[in-house]
This record gives C-alpha cells, sequence and structure tokens, in this order.
C-alpha cells in the first residue's frame, strides 16, 4: 500500500487498495447505522401496539434501514473487495481508471452522508420535527411519494441520495469492467479468471445496465416532484404502475447486484480450506452468468398482486422459477467442492458454508412466492420479509463476513482471531434464525409488513418477541466481530503472505501489498497459478524487491473536488432554488477540468 | 377448484390438515397462547383460499424435501471431509460431467411439478365470478375502505357484508394511492391502484367475520387501515340489505338524539360525511348506517361511547395523518356526546 502519511494522503489517494480500505470502513459504519435502524425497528414490534417509536418515525427507520442496507452497506463492501482483491487477484497494478476509482468513491461517501443528513436536518425545512428522513419505503411506489402525498422534503432525500449514489455504482462499474477485461496478467485468459473476479464482471455488467433504469425512473420523479410533470399520476392519464415497472426492471437485478459478488467470494472460500479446485469452475462461472442475464426476465413478480393478469402472471412465475435451476447449479457445486476435501474449518470457512445453509432456506421460501396465487398470501407480509434477510443477511452477509476473514490478513497485514470469529459466526447463525425464521409464520398468520404496530387480537405477539431477541442477538455478534477487529489492529498476530495456502495470486505477495503491488507482473499457466496441478507446476512469487524502481502516480484532489459538486447540485432540489445548481455544476465541471488536464507525473 | 372433488382427494386432504395442524401447533406452542389467529393464511374460509392454501401446501412440502435434501448432503460433507491428521491429499476433482446435468435436470423436474398445478391455479383463480354473483366495488382511501354495492344502491365503509355460500364478484379501484385489499382466509390480498380496477372472486364457506387488512405501503397510518368482511347466513344478509337501503330513522322529538343530529348538522362533519338526507359529504365514510358497524376508524376500535367520543373530538392524535381533523373550534364534551348519541342511533 501507498507509504505516504497523514490526512491529506487519504483525500487525494487514488491507490485501489486505499480506496478498498475507505469503503470499507465507510460501509462497515452505514451497516452498523442501518443495524441500529434495524434494532429501534424491532424493539418497536416486540409486544403489540408498541410505543417505542411514533409512526411518522417508523416509517422513516423502515425506509433507511432497506435504502442504507443496501446502497450504503452491502453494495460497498462487495466494492471494497472489487476494490481491494480485483487487481491482486488477476495481477495488476491498479484498477484501469485509478482517479475515477476514488471519484467512485467519494460520491458514494457525499450520497450516503446526504441520505443520512435527512435525520438531522428538519428543522431548516420547517418540518416540526428534527427529521426529515426518507419515509416513503426503499422501493418508493408512486403515487405516493408524488409530491401531494408526500409533501416534505423526506422523498426529495431519497430521490437525490440514490440517484448519486447511483452515479458512484455507474462509475465503478465501467472502470471494474475495463479492469477485468484489460488488466489481466499474462497467461490469464478468462477461463483462468477466479470466480471471484468472474462474479464482479457479471456484477459490473449489471449495474451498468441496471442502474441507468433507476436514474431515469428517478428523475421522471424529480420531474413530477419540482415541475408538476405527471409521468405517474393516474389524474392526468398516466399509470403509478410505470414506477413499479421500471423500478422492479432495475430492483430486481440490484438483488443479484448484492448476491454475486458474495457468490465470488465463496467459490474463492471454499476451495482454499478443501483444498480442492472448485468443483465444476465452468458449470459455476456459466451459471453466474446466466443468472445475469435472467435476472432481467423477472422483474413482474414483484408485481404479482397488482393484477396484471393470468398470461403476464403465467409468464413471470416460469421465469422466475427458471433461476433457481441456475442457483441450484451453483450449491451443488459448493457441495462437491467440499466433498472428498481436506476441510479445515477457518472462520472464513465457517461464513462460506453458513452462506450456504443459509441461502438454501431463503431460495426454497423463494420459490413458494415464484408461484402467483401463493404469493398473493405471502406478498407484502413478513415472510417476504423472513425470505429476502435468509437471501440478504444470511446469503450477502454471510459471504461479505467470509471475504472479510479471509482478506482480512492480506488487507490489514494482521490475522483476526479465530476463537472470537468463531463466536462470531455462532451467534450471528442463531440470532438471524432466531430473528428471522419466526417472520415465516408471522407472515403467514397475516401481519404486513412496513406497519408501525398491529394488535394483539393477531396472536403474532410471542413470535415478534422471539424476532426481536433475535436481532439483538445479531448485534451482540456484531460486537464480538468489532471487538475482534480492534483487538487485531492491537495485538493481532502479523500475516505471512499467505495465511491459508491459497491458489490465487493475491497470495503471492506481502501483506499488506506494497504500492505497486507485484514486483514482478507474474505470467499465469493455470486457473490455480500457485497450486500444483497434474499438468502445471505452481509459479514463483514475486521477488521482495521489484528488479527496477517502479513507478506509482502521486495522488490527486480532483476526483475529490468533482464529486463535491453533485451534493451542491442536489441542495437546488432540496431548496428549490437554482443557484446550487449552478454553483454544483461549476465545481463538477472545474474538478473533471483540473483532472482531464492534470499531468501524470504529479 | 384445482383439485376434482371426489375419493381421491380424502389422502390427500389428510396431509393437508395434518400439515397444517403440525403448523398451527408449532406457531401456537411460539406464540404460547391460543389465539384463533383471525388473519391466518393457512386457516382459509373460502374456495379461493383453499385453492391457494393448496397449492402453498404441495410447494411447502416440496421445499422440506429438498431441504433435508440438500442440507444433509452439506452436513456430511462437512463432517466425514473435516481435517484429520494425516489425510491424503485431496484428489483435486475439477468437475463431473454426468452429476452436472443430473443436478441441473432434478431442480427442473421439481419446478415444473411446481409450474403445472400453479398455472392452474391462476387460471381457476383469475376473479371471474358467475354473472349473478354478488358484485361489490371496494375503493381504497387513506386510511379506510369504501364498499359500493352497484346493483343494491348500498354505500359503506369498512365492514363488507357478504352472503354464504355465494359467489362475489369484488372489483378494487383506489381514490388517493395503492392500497391492497387483503383478507387472508378469504382470498390472496389484490392492489387497488388509482386508475385500474382489478377484481377478485370468492366464495365463503362458512359463516363469521373475517379480518383484514391494507397490504400495501399507503402512508403515514398503513398499519391502521383494517377491515372486516362479514359473512351472513342467507336471511341475515337480506335483513342487512333492506336496513342497508332504507334511510336513517328520524329521531323522537327533543331527544339526546335529536340533538345530537342538530349538532352535527351544524358542525364540519357534514362537510365530509354523507347520512342519508342529512349530508351529502364523499369525502369521509358514509354514516347512515353507523350504529351497526362493530368496529370504528377502519378496525382500529369498538364502535363503542368512549372511543367514538375521543375519535370525534381528536382523529388525528388516535389515527396518525388522519385526514379527519381536529375540530375547530374545539366541540364540547356535551357537543360530543351528543354526536355519539346520535351517531350509534343510526342502525
Amino acid at each position: 500500500m501507498s507509504d505516504a502519511k497523514g490526512f491529506k494522503s487519504w483525500l487525494t489517494t487514488i491507490d485501489h487498495k486505499r480506496i478498498g480500505l475507505l469503503y470499507f470502513w465507510t460501509a462497515l459504519t452505514f451497516f452498523l447505522i442501518g443495524g441500529l435502524e434495524a434494532l429501534v425497528i424491532r424493539a418497536q414490534l416486540a409486544q403489540p401496539n408498541g410505543h417505542i417509536v411514533s409512526a411518522e418515525m417508523f416509517n422513516q427507520l423502515f425506509t433507511m434501514h432497506g435504502t442504507t442496507m443496501l446502497f450504503l452497506a452491502l453494495m460497498p463492501l462487495s466494492s471494497a473487495f472489487f476494490n481491494y482483491i480485483i487487481p491482486l487477484q488477476i495481477g495488476a497494478r491498479d484498477v484501469a481508471f485509478p482517479r475515477l476509482n476514488a471519484f467512485s468513491y467519494w460520491v458514494f461517501l457525499l450520497g450516503g452522508l446526504l441520505l443520512n443528513a435527512s435525520w438531522f436536518v428538519g428543522p431548516l425545512f420547517h418540518a416540526g420535527a428534527l427529521s426529515v428522513a426518507p419515509d416513503g419505503g426503499w422501493f418508493a411506489y408512486a403515487n405516493l411519494t408524488e409530491r401531494q402525498f408526500s409533501p416534505g422534503p423526506n422523498i426529495d432525500f431519497y430521490q437525490l441520495g440514490v440517484q448519486i449514489l447511483g452515479i458512484s455504482s455507474l462509475a465503478a462499474g465501467f472502470n471494474f469492467i475495463v479492469t477485468i477485461l484489460n488488466l489481466r496478467a499474462p497467461g490469464m485468459t478468462m477461463m483462468r479468471l477466479p470466480v471471484f473476479a468472474w462474479m464482479t464482471l457479471v456484477t459490473q455488467f449489471i449495474v451498468i445496465t441496471a442502474f441507468p433504469v433507476l436514474t431515469v425512473v428517478l428523475l421522471l420523479l424529480m420531474f413530477d416532484r419540482l415541475f408538476g410533470a405527471h409521468f405517474f399520476l393516474a389524474s392526468a392519464g398516466a399509470t403509478p404502475l410505470l414506477w413499479q415497472h421500471l423500478f422492479w426492471i432495475f430492483g430486481h437485478p440490484e438483488v443479484y447486484i448484492l448476491i454475486l459478488p458474495a457468490m465470488g467470494i465463496v467459490s474463492e472460500v471454499l476451495p482454499t480450506f478443501a483444498r480442492k479446485p472448485l468443483f465444476g469452475y465452468t458449470v459455476v462461472v456459466y451459471s453466474g452468468v446466466l443468472i445475469g442475464f435472467m435476472g432481467w426476465g423477472v422483474w413482474s413478480h414483484h408485481m404479482f398482486a397488482v393484477g396484471l393478469g393470468p398470461v403476464a402472471d403465467s409468464a413471470f412465475a416460469a421465469t422466475t422459477m427458471l433461476i433457481a435451476i441456475p442457483t441450484g447449479v451453483k450449491i451443488f457445486n459448493w457441495i462437491g467442492t467440499l466433498w472428498g476435501g481436506d476441510i479445515r474449518g477457518t472462520t472464513a470457512l465457517h461464513f462460506a458454508v453458513g452462506f450456504i445453509a443459509m441461502f438454501i432456506i431463503g431460495g426454497l421460501s423463494g420459490v413458494s412466492h415464484a408461484s402467483p396465487p401463493a404469493d398473493l398470501q405471502q406478498t407484502d407480509t413478513y415472510y417476504v420479509v423472513a425470505h429476502f434477510h435468509y437471501v440478504l443477511f444470511g446469503g450477502s452477509v454471510f459471504g461479505l463476513f467470509a471475504g472479510i476473514y479471509y482478506w482480512w490478513p492480506k488487507m490489514t497485514g494482521r490475522l483476526l482471531n479465530e476463537p472470537l470469529g468463531k463466536w462470531h459466526f455462532w451467534l450471528q447463525l442463531v440470532g438471524m434464525n432466531l430473528a428471522f425464521f419466526p417472520m415465516h409464520l408471522i407472515g403467514l398468520l397475516g401481519m404486513p409488513r412496513r406497519v408501525y404496530t398491529y394488535a394483539p387480537e393477531l396472536g403474532v405477539g410471542a413470535l415478534n418477541l422471539v424476532s426481536t431477541i433475535g436481532a439483538f442477538l445479531i448485534a451482540v455478534s456484531i460486537l464480538v466481530f468489532l471487538f475482534n477487529v480492534w483487538r487485531s489492529a492491537r495485538y493481532g498476530q502479523i500475516a505471512p503472505n499467505d495465511p491459508w495456502g491459497g491458489a490465487t495470486l493475491e497470495w503471492s505477495i506481502p501483506s499488506p501489498p506494497p504500492a505497486y503491488n507485484f514486483s514482478v507482473i507474474p505470467t499465469v499457466t493455470s486457473r490455480l497459478p500457485r497450486w500444483k496441478t497434474a499438468h502445471h507446476e505452481p509459479i514463483h512469487d514475486p521477488p521482495a524487491a521489484p528488479p527496477a524502481p517502479i513507478h506509482v502516480p502521486g495522488g490527486s484532489w480532483w476526483p475529490l473536488m468533482a464529486a463535491c459538486g453533485l451534493p451542491v447540485m442536489a441542495l437546488a432540489a432540496l431548496t428549490h432554488s437554482v443557484w446550487p445548481a449552478f454553483g454544483g455544476a461549476a465545481i463538477l465541471l472545474f474538478g473533471i477540468y483540473r483532472w482531464a488536464f492534470e499531468p501524470l507525473e504529479g | 377448484m384445482v383439485r376434482p372433488k371426489g375419493k381421491s382427494d380424502l389422502g390427500t386432504v389428510d396431509a393437508v390438515t395434518r400439515c397444517r395442524l403440525w403448523l398451527t401447533t408449532a406457531a401456537l406452542a411460539l406464540a404460547g397462547c391460543a389465539g384463533p389467529f383471525p388473519q391466518s393464511t393457512l386457516r382459509p374460509r373460502s374456495d379461493y383460499g383453499r385453492a391457494i392454501d393448496h397449492l402453498f401446501t404441495d410447494i411447502f412440502w416440496w421445499a422440506v424435501i429438498v431441504f433435508v435434501l440438500v442440507e444433509a448432503l452439506l452436513l456430511i460433507a462437512l463432517v466425514r471431509f473435516r481435517h484429520r491428521e494425516g489425510r491424503p491429499a485431496p484428489k483435486p476433482a475439477r468437475g463431473n460431467t454426468a452429476l452436472e446435468i443430473g443436478w441441473t435436470l432434478a431442480p427442473a423436474v421439481i419446478l415444473v411439478l411446481v409450474a403445472v398445478p400453479t398455472m392452474r391455479t391462476i387460471l381457476a383463480t383469475a376473479g371471474d365470478a358467475p354473472s349473478d354473483a354478488l358484485k361489490v366495488e371496494v375503493i381504497g382511501h387513506q386510511w379506510w375502505w369504501e364498499y359500493k354495492y352497484p346493483n343494491l344502491g348500498i354505500v359503506t365503509a369498512n365492514e363488507m357484508h357478504v352472503p354464504v355460500a355465494k359467489p362475489v364478484q369484488v372489483s378494487i379501484t383506489s381514490a388517493d394511492v395503492i392500497h391492497s385489499f387483503w383478507v387472508p382466509r378469504l382470498a390472496g390480498k389484490r392492489d387497488a391502484t388509482p386508475g385500474h380496477v382489478t377484481r377478485m372472486a370468492f366464495r365463503a364457506d362458512s359463516v363469521g367475520e373475517y379480518s383484514g387488512q391494507c397490504a400495501e405501503f399507503c402512508g403515514v397510518s398503513h398499519a391502521n387501515m383494517g377491515l372486516r368482511v362479514l359473512v351472513d347466513s342467507d336471511s341475515a344478509f337480506e335483513r342487512w340489505v333492506k336496513t342497508e337501503q332504507g334511510g336513517p330513522e328520524a329521531p323522537a322529538p327533543a331527544s339526546p338524539v335529536e340533538r345530537g343530529k342538530a349538532v352535527y348538522s351544524r358542525s364540519a362533519c357534514l362537510a365530509c360525511h354523507t347520512i342519508q338526507g342529512v349530508s351529502p359529504g364523499v369525502m369521509g365514510p358514509n354514516l347512515t348506517h353507523f350504529g351497526s358497524n362493530t368496529t370504528i376508524a377502519a378496525g382500529m376500535f369498538a364502535n363503542d361511547p368512549a372511543h367514538l367520543a375521543a375519535w370525534i373530538a381528536d382523529a388525528p392524535s388516535l389515527k396518525p395523518g388522519s385526514l379527519m381533523p381536529r375540530m375547530q373550534p374545539p366541540l364540547s364534551d356535551a357537543e360530543v356526546a351528543a354526536i355519539v348519541a346520535y351517531l350509534q342511533s343510526l342502525k
């Protein structure tokens, strides 16, 4: 990692490893904030007729919990690994566009701050409350989110914050596609690419195709709210269903943006600790690509209750069920990887196996609402909340923690404590099943989602209490993790280059790697370059010192400056005045101009 | 509906019942109390509800089978191949074409077995009732339900009456934002979307009171948008229709009820509420037969004088965001009591 010290060196960094760490710590912070929001939600619902927060506050909490976890925690935690690990896995010195990479991070940070500023700025809008956080759900269905029904700035914060976050994701998406396609080390053909890099590539293609849809639909809503356009107004001859279609055309691929990176991580962790190559590499890769394509053809399964008619319902039921096949194939191949292995039960392996075990449950409950008639009883109830927490918490979060325990030594140079890691794992596993399994029953017994209160007559009070206890147990497990992180920073064992005996290139260089990553770019001859296979000898790790000095470009202020223009422009829409738009655009353009003409050898 | 009625059905019904008993027992054990679960999707009381329940039960058992098999496989792999000192290096198996084909086809076959009954149920429950069915129009409002019976000339709110064992054709729309009409024991949910009319059909098979609520997030009081469907015997339904079709009885002269009517008629109430022959407002629920309702405020409270008085005095404090404003200038306690007496007399 770059040796420069001090605050300035972080603001101007264009080193993919530092940006990866920035993504990691920022996303972890947002993950904790989203978790706190979940705890308040669960405290409110622990009993019928809960009175901990008001209806208004509850609606803000569940909206921000979802928005935060998806856009500010899970996606950027994946980005942390894309940034830190992908260049190392493919034998590159950095990403293709390092300054664009810094821009992505700063835009993400500022978008996240803008969204969360809404918790504190109510008085500026004469709102009569401290908090004016978004309150229309992360899906922000029009026409509820139109000015007529949501007059406050709440939905403006959502619409502007998410728009800005989309810009960050798009910039990063193009960057990583170019990086993976163009910067691979000599000999690393596409079919020698580590599966994590493959899943990253698929994810980024989904990002650059799905996010523009979100960009457009948010713009339409902005036009409705700011200028009285009527894209979603039934009274003006339009239909609010347009929002639902466009949102879910983005929203379902978004699910795969959240899960494919975790699937990639699991596909790295299992072979390392089973000491066996990934079973069915080609099939795992192709099924990931197939999931990426099929994710586009299923959006209306979020809309079965709309009443689109038997033909549309049947078609989308069929495509949705089809997507279960490549997903199942991946699971079987992971089990095939473990089968016949020599499995070392590290914490990373625990989390990877936890991913498989929990994802199976989420996948199976998913099949039950792929069936439209069954879905009509399940959608918008806690049953669906149970389902997507099994795939996003049991799946994505477990997968990301597998990645954290696996790559922590590479990223920080120190090991995490293994016994503490296993405490974390078991508490989190028990906690999540206590929290989310009862929700299946709560939903089947008739409790809808997004309700701040429920009647005791519903008979789901005890189940909700169990669920709340589970949520707090998850919080305890996360505290164990944070303690482990703190302990590792102070007392952690210094990590060697390769603590696990990994097969991929990131383990061939120091932990953390030097600024230039590889003293000599390796030449790859097999899918598992560091393992001996039937036809290949392992490659030699690069020498400790480069044979000749390697020039690493210095930092740049301009990505940060350009990024700052975006929230300033957002102020225009928030304050209904045009000047911040010009001011923000000027900052953005000036930043981009200086960036474009910045001398390379700065 | 989906399953042919006949001898072959008995075995399945047994399995279904057992499953339901098992699930309900588990739920009861966890829930601690023996509540009747008024919104349980697992205790359907209509042809539509049962069709969905059969389908879900099938899918549920497929899921259980797959769950047990795959998780067992995973556990066996973990235990059998855990690290032991001296274990020889694993064989670097890279894949197996026969296995890949097998575990692609196996889920495909199961999914076909799920998809076929799914399609049949979709078609069987598409929302078309016979043409002589009772027609009810549901209109979602923030945060209450309006029901119109176009062929009977009845307009009411929040409590829907239907006859037992007769087909009911429900058409659903919204006056403001998107809601979702859901009575779990009678039917799957159906969105109420402004500018669209959607349909559902069901035939309730036992007399009783079925509770439900809005299932699509519709703003601050989404949680407080309850509803009830009262399934009446034929004779009770006819009586109800007769009462609803008649206007309200004139109050006795100089009674507290008549005083209430006078207060009502000079208050802001009449701008939003209809009482046949008294006030024409259409923003809020029709109150012509308010006294025969069992609940107020879209199922939030019992229709008793205490709750009604609190509601009339200050609705937004009981139901966040309620569009029925706090009265300005405030009504005196006596005036509120008079209105309560009047409204409750409207049977």
